[in-house]
């Protein structure tokens, strides 16, 4: 496999031109955006090129530039603990009491890398191959490229760091194959991968703090950007603590803050894990890139009651040797799975996709159980779930090879829900996993307004319409201890920037809209909880712009969200006050942007009348049901601008810029799996 | 199920908090630990009562964030984190008195929310190995032996919850102290700070108010992680030899 | 007592650690000498010339290379400067350990501790007051609850547990030095890092045990042999 286009300067598709309008009235259309850092030539030469042409920052300098960066998870921590190393200023931002606890935390598979320790054919073309397809060529690649070319650095990096990764007996490095791809290019820290790295880098960032580089903020929560003159200049936080309103300015400012997938109420992420940051930062003008891009995992234990707060996911290696099957028959829903004869069960992935079976890819998986639970096949509470069956694997392998494989996520499942895997068959279900859009970024990480720098799951730059298992910890990592600070250089080289103070308008604006808003959501003395308007945003999402979206469910769900948020502007109760902890006005918050978010998801998603990824259009499928693309009317990034309207008001019109993909290395091809 | 909630009232961390007991009439046994107290929240909230303050973010017993006194034991009745406790592991009618950590160490925010920046703070004074980005070497230059490196996992595990200085009745962090010391120091690449790392660590946990270690052992056995007490055993060494050493 | 500034300069000789090394070294100092002596008191039961001749014979041990009572007074200081050490360390560490949890739990609930673990400081106040006790009674004062003769240990040990509760005070004492010892002695391992493994901390822990029965049992064999008339005169 090799590049198709060396000289790196043919391309190999046309520009979209997109025909169809499934969402006019509600966006207006704006000028083409152009990603003038992105670099050209032979794609194996860029990312190098593009490092050598970034200017320097003489040491003696870097003292004098402030950075500040929201978020310590991967991609913040690491960005911190590199940048301060170089001899920066910076100030870290993150809501939970301590930078380990980063929501990249809970990451369990692993961590990919083009090591090729297993000389089993992978390099860094294949890696950025798979990945580009994995994310059915809705990214740009020479993103990807780099991210593949990095990846390698990252494991030196983290062995360097004592990251505790799993061995083989000779005491060299162990690899796993992930996700579905052909070679074993995953590391791993048994199921607990995300931890340990995001360990190592905390290690290294509080190495940095001891040495006096870097200020760590912990339980402040970013509420606004502040944008002076043209530049992004720092932000307005809320110690949550003592409810202290403060303003921090620096020469520029990064976005580390994670996924929105909270949207949903229901997701495996963390409680905290919120879009505010991002949001704020996209109403003072900043794209918000293909939001409706939403990965569901397809085996997560499903919902037990009214009363969830949260789901968990359980490993897809699972899938290997559990058999997935509903009831034929409606009725057989309640009975005990165990009484249901062989020939009253339908292992539908089996019968549908013969050739993958229950190894169909997430998406396929995900929406394949959904259709069977909108049939009423539906086992479990509520009828949201489907069996995964271990009974034949027991029989094949015994019980105690089940056990040693999968033991401890048997166990989970077991604490979660009470039952035993080994005798009654599991119930699984889909749930938002990731969002792979985020706030657009050029090829330097930096979003359309001057000095600020988005990166991890807050950008929306590498994973395209879907992410392949295992590279968004790499893509983490990549972005803050190798990118990031080899592309913030060419920004700071033109600071220090001009000393702003307290009084300046933009800074006193960002301020006072910070205490306005916090007022307002604790004046309103309502009757309903912050929580309950997060449910319900949560289910209309999940229903119309889940696993699978139609024109009318999407129209209806703007409208369901736009009546929600008035209601929740008029009859919200939190209690408490703003100079204190109070968790509850810190939801409030975060709900009031999920919303807003909500309704700009809805749109994109609306206007993207094709299946592509982790967004499946009903409209958009092939004769049995699979999902089709179209490129030749959206291979495009759908990069929204803020369209206005004061926080409470109703949303202006969003701006769509479209950003035109455009290979030279690879040519786009339709997915198969039947 | 019903039950009979004592919990942990404090305004903040200057004020003098108190017990306070609330009836919760409807428990499911599928819930929760933390799911219960959000339905308590979602009905103190209704009553315009202020919710109960208390942490969590993951809710899948890795981040370390949660953590309550749960009937006299750090995370409650089970070897798990507070978040993974489910209420079946409750009965009909129970009385549970839910505290926060309590340490001077770890000072209290608010009702259950406690501070717990001193092990941050630890971290600081050498729970890491300096290696500047960039500079590192090929990563398989430097074999580890198998046991060494699944034992540097295993007690890596740690998440920095602070059950161990809850359960201690000396409030000692020697476990959490500990458990970096033995990871870091089962590497290669963890050698060439080894002793400043021990003495400079067990400098700031003192410094910061946690009691000696006595080897009581109630740490280890409150851990969610199971990590072993030969950790602290390690540490005890380490530092002698730095002693010994001159450090 | 929370704070946020970090410590410069540290030395590991100035840490808990290091106390707790101080209070292992002392301890084991003590297993060692109550082994001795507990084996030497044994000797009663040789009957009344042999354990004068004993008693003696620690006082003239080394002669002429030593004066008289030199290795007794070798080992009396070497006791002392522990006891010293060892004390001083314990109260530190239990000023430190109160400071460090001043507001108690409402309810707190012993997993794996055991009672000897928790009990170690009011036990170790026990043997202080115990020690001062006995010294008085055998060494220093000499004092014969009896009235006997105090010039001859056999007779003087005799009649001391001829007196019930005399010998009730000092089974409690033994009692005390049990489970001192019991948990002393794999905390000793455990503080001089030698318990790193699994298998390594249950032998110290059956250490505890093994020293903690010996001592205590074999210290009491003589007082309970005295009450029940099987060590006369
Ligand atoms: C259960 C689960 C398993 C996964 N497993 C894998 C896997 O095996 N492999 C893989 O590659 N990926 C996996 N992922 C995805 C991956 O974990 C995440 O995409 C990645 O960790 C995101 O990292 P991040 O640094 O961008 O953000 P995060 O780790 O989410 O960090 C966000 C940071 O921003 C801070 N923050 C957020 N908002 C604010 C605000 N308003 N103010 C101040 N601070 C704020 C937070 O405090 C936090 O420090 C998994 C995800 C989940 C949910
Ligand atoms: C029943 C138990 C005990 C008996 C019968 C006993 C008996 C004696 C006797 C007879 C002496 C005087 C020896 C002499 O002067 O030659 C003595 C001395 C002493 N005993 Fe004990 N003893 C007992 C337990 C203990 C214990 C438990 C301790 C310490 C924890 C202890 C510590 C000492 C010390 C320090 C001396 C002084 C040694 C010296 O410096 O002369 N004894 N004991
Ligand atoms: C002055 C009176 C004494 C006090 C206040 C005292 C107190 C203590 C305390 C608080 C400990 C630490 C507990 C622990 O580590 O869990 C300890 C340990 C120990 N004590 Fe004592 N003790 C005293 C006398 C003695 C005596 C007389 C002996 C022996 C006969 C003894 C033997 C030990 C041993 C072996 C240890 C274990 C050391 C270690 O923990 O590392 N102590 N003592
Ligand atoms: S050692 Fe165990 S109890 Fe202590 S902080 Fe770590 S995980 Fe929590
Ligand atoms: S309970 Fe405490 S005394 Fe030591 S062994 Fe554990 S830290
Ligand atoms: S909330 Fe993360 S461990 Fe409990």
């Amino acid at each position: 496999m090799g590049t198709l286009d060396p000289s790196g300067t043919v391309a190999l598709n046309k520009a979209s031109v997109q025909k169809s309008d499934d969402a006019a009235g509600f966006y207006a259309l704006g000028d083409k955006l152009v990603d003038d850092k992105a670099p050209t030539g032979p794609i194996k030469d860029r990312w190098t090129n593009r490092k050598f042409e970034n200017r320097l920052v003489n040491p003696a300098n870097r003292r004098k530039l402030s950075v500040i960066i929201v978020g310590t998870g991967l991609a913040g921590a690491s960005a911190g603990a590199t940048l301060g190393e170089a001899g920066y200023h910076v100030k870290t931002f993150f809501y939970q009491d301590s930078p380990r606890r980063a929501h990249s935390i809970a990451a369990q598979g692993g961590i990919n890398a083009a090591k090729n320790y297993m000389e089993d054919g992978d390099s860094t073309f294949r890696l950025f191959y798979d990945t580009v397809k994995g994310g059915d060529y809705r990214s740009r690649e020479s993103n990807v490229y780099r991210l593949a070319e990095v990846s390698a650095n990252i494991i030196d990096q983290c062995v360097a760091q004592g990251v505790p990764f799993a061995r083989d007996y000779g005491g060299l490095l162990d690899n796993r194959s992930f996700g579905g791809v052909q070679v074993s290019r995953t590391f791993y820290a048994r199921g607990q991968t995300g931890q340990q790295l995001l360990i190592g880098a905390y290690q290294a960032l509080e190495r940095q703090v001891a040495a006096g580089t870097v200020e760590a903020y912990s339980r402040h929560e970013m509420l606004e950007l502040i944008v002076a003159d043209g530049r992004a200049r720092g932000i307005v936080a809320r110690d949550m603590v003592t409810g202290e309103i403060e303003t921090h300015l620096a020469d520029v400012v990064v976005l580390a803050s994670g996924g929105y997938g909270n949207v949903f109420f229901l997701s495996t992420n963390a409680m905290g894990c919120n879009v505010t940051a991002t949001w704020r930062a996209h109403r003072k003008g900043a794209y918000m890139a293909n939001p409706c891009y939403t990965q569901i995992h397809p085996t997560c234990i499903p919902v037990s009651g009214d009363h969830q707060s949260k789901l968990t996911l359980m490993s897809e290696s699972l899938r290997n040797d559990g058999r997935i099957w509903v009831p034929k028959d409606r009725a057989d829903r309640d009975k005990d799975p165990r009484q249901i004869p062989e020939e009253d069960r339908d292992y539908y992935l089996e019968r549908i996709y013969p050739a993958f079976g229950n190894l169909v890819p997430r998406d396929i998986a995900s929406r394949a159980a959904k259709y069977q639970c909108d049939d009423g096949k539906g086992v479990g509470p509520g009828g949201l779930g489907v069996y995964l069956d271990f009974a034949d694997a027991i029989a094949r392998l015994g019980r105690d090879a089940v056990e040693a494989k999968y033991g401890n996520l048997f166990d989970m499942y077991q604490r979660i829900t009470g039952e035993n895997p080994y005798e009654v068959p599991m119930r699984i279900y889909p749930a938002v996993h990731y969002v792979m859009g985020g706030l657009w970024v050029d090829y330097d990480l930096q979003s359309n307004v001057p000095g600020l720098f988005v990166t991890g799951e807050a950008n929306f730059s590498d994973h395209g319409a879907n992410r392949l298992g295992a590279s968004a910890l790499m893509q983490g990592l990549a972005d803050g201890y190798f990118v990031l600070p080899n592309t913030i250089r060419e920004y700071l080289a033109d600071g220090p920037f001009d000393k702003l103070d307290e009084a300046h308008p933009a800074v006193a604006e960002a301020r006072a809209n910070v205490e306005d808003r916090l007022g307002r959501l604790l004046a309103i003395g309502g009757e309903r909880s912050a929580d309950s308007y997060h449910k319900e945003l949560g289910h209309i999402m999940w229903e119309y712009c889940g696993m699978e979206r139609t024109k009318e469910g999407l129209t209806l769900a703007i409208e369901k969200i736009r009546a929600l948020k008035q209601d929740f502007w008029s009859n919200l109760r939190v209690l408490g006050t703003a100079d204190s902890l109070n968790q509850s006005l810190e939801k409030a918050g975060r709900v009031a942007d999920f919303m807003e978010l909500g309704e700009l998801m809805c749109i994109d998603a609306l206007n993207r009348r094709e299946s592509c990824g982790g967004h499946f259009r009903a409209e958009s499928q092939t004769e049995d049901g699979e999902a089709l693309r179209h490129d030749d009317e959206f291979a495009y990034v759908a990069a929204w601008e803020f369209g206005g309207g004061a926080d409470g008001e109703p949303m202006g019109t969003p701006v769509l810029h479209k950003e035109d993909l455009i290979y030279t290395a690879i040519e786009m091809k339709q997915r198969s799996y039947k | 199920m019903k039950l009979t909630l004592k919990i942990w009232r404090q305004p903040d961390s200057a004020a003098k908090g108190a017990m306070h007991t609330y009836q919760l009439n409807d428990v499911s046994p599928d819930m929760s630990f933390l799911e219960m107290l959000d339905v308590l929240n979602e009905d103190l909230n209704a009553k315009g009562e202020e919710p109960i303050a208390f942490d969590s973010d993951c809710r899948e017993g890795i981040c370390g964030m949660c953590g309550l006194m749960i009937n006299g034991q750090a995370h409650g009745p089970e070897v798990t984190t507070t978040c993974q406790l489910h209420m079946r592991s409750f009965k009909d009618g129970d009385v549970i008195t839910i505290e926060p950590w309590r340490a001077d160490a770890f000072p209290v925010l608010k009702d259950l929310c406690v501070d717990r920046g001193a092990f941050d703070r630890i971290i600081q004074q050498g729970g890491f190995i300096s290696a500047n980005t960039g500079s590192a070497p090929e990563a398989n230059n430097l074999p580890v032996n198998k046991a060494d490196a699944d034992r540097a996992f295993n007690v890596a595990t740690c998440i920095g919850c602070g059950a161990c200085v809850a359960a201690c009745p000396n409030g000692s962090a020697s476990l959490f102290m500990a458990a970096k010391i033995t990871h870091l120091g089962l590497l290669p690449q963890g050698q060439p700070e080894r002793e400043t790392r021990v003495v400079n660590m067990v400098a700031q946990h003192d410094h910061e108010g946690f009691g000696g270690c006595t080897n009581i052992g109630e740490c280890a056995a409150a851990c969610p992680k199971e990590i072993p007490l030969d950790v602290i055993s390690q540490l005890n060494k380490d530092l002698r030899t730095a002693i010994k050493r001159g450090h | 007592m929370a704070t946020t500034t970090l410590v410069k300069g540290a030395r590991g000789s100035r840490s808990t650690v290091a106390l707790k090394l101080l209070m292992a070294g002392s301890g084991l100092i003590f297993i060692g000498f109550v082994l001795m002596h507990m084996y030497g008191n044994l000797k009663m039961f040789a009957g009344h010339d042999a354990f004068n001749t004993y008693a003696e014979h620690l006082r003239t041990f080394g002669e002429p290379m030593l004066p008289r009572t030199g290795l007794l007074w070798v080992l009396r200081i070497v006791l002392i400067v522990s006891l010293l050490l060892h004390a001083y360390s314990a109260f530190i560490l239990w000023g430190r350990a109160n400071g460090a949890r001043s507001q108690r739990y409402a309810v707190k609930k012993n997993l794996a501790s055991s009672l000897s673990s928790r009990m170690m400081r009011w036990g170790g106040v026990t043997l202080l007051l115990f020690i001062i006790w006995h010294l008085l009674n055998f060494t220093i004062g000499k004092i014969n609850v009896a009235g006997g003769a105090t010039n001859d240990p056999y007779n003087l040990v005799v009649d001391s547990f001829g007196t019930w509760w005399l010998t009730i005070i000092y089974l409690v004492a033994m009692v005390a030095l049990g489970m001192h010892l019991h948990h002393g002695t794999w905390s000793a391992m455990q503080t001089l890092g030698f318990t790193g493994t699994e298998a390594a901390r249950r032998r110290a822990k059956t250490a505890g045990w093994l020293v903690a029965l010996v001592v205590a049992g074999g210290f009491s064999l003589v007082p309970l042999a005295v009450l029940f008339s099987l060590i006369t005169k």
